[in-house]
């Protein structure tokens, strides 16, 4: 089963549906799928150790695979050696190979 | 199916307006390094990314001229993703809706660029193997 491919683009200080975002990814890897969550652009802000970080450390541990685009961090000065546990920089690539390997896809 | 990647891509954004422009066309380009076959449904405001009177400007506050300003173009970002999957054994159908085409007066598109509707983007996700719709907010 391949499963899914969630794209996050936005942070969770501009959308309220961050949120709801992270709990549809934890929804589905809890009914038993296989989840990636990929940041892009203003959404691996929350990658690094912040107010809003503790959902995605949560989902990470919780089975979610949580990737963060490297060139994403790279342009905001993000180090990928100080990510929040659990979250994995990566380029952008892997969101390819998810999409090529059939993962139902969906960008927020 | 063939065995060859094809991969749907629809687009919304404007040019020069949001991030989410580069990062699509980051993930089209390393489809196209790839050889993959990639559509692309432009609709709304995409339709001008591929717009052939994009022109570079100075820009005075920085006391550049054009040629050290250098001002990206997303047009030239289309032509190189359409030469990248050619060089690779790909291709890259790039459709724009062409009702969103004629709201704008967008007709003049570089090469590789052809009109179409909503229809072409049903036709391009059920022959691909996947799909991704990178909507506006």
């Amino acid at each position: 089963m391949p499963g899914y491919l969630m794209i996050e683009s936005r942070d969770p200080f501009d959308s309220g549906d961050f949120a709801a975002y992270l709990a549809l990814a934890e929804g589905l890897a809890k009914a038993g799928h296989k989840v990636t969550l990929f940041l892009v652009q203003n959404g691996v802000l929350p990658a690094r150790h912040g107010a809003r970080s503790g959902t995605l450390a949560a989902l990470a541990a919780n089975g979610v695979e949580v990737l963060a685009d490297s060139f994403s961090l790279s342009e905001r000065g993000i180090s990928p050696n100080r990510l929040v546990p659990g979250i994995k920089a990566a380029p952008l690539d892997v969101a390819v190979d998810r999409l090529a390997d059939g993962c139902k896809a969906l960008w927020h | 199916m063939k065995d060859r990647k094809t991969l749907t891509f629809l687009l919304m954004d404007a040019p020069f307006e949001n991030a989410r422009t580069t990062t699509a066309l980051r993930l089209i380009d390393i489809a196209a390094r790839r050889g993959y076959d990639i559509n692309v449904f432009a609709y709304e405001g995409a339709v001008c990314l591929p717009f052939a009177g994009q022109k570079q400007h100075a820009n005075a506050v920085h006391g550049h001229d054009v040629m050290q300003e250098d001002h990206p173009l997303p047009r030239e970002w289309v032509e190189a993703v359409v030469q990248e999957a050619a060089r690779n054994g790909g291709r890259v159908d790039w459709v724009n809706c062409g009702l969103c085409v004629d709201e704008r007066g967008a007709f003049d598109s570089v090469a590789g660029v052809r009109r179409g509707s909503p229809a072409d983007f049903w036709k391009m996700a059920t022959s691909s193997h996947n799909t991704l719709v990178i909507a506006t907010k």
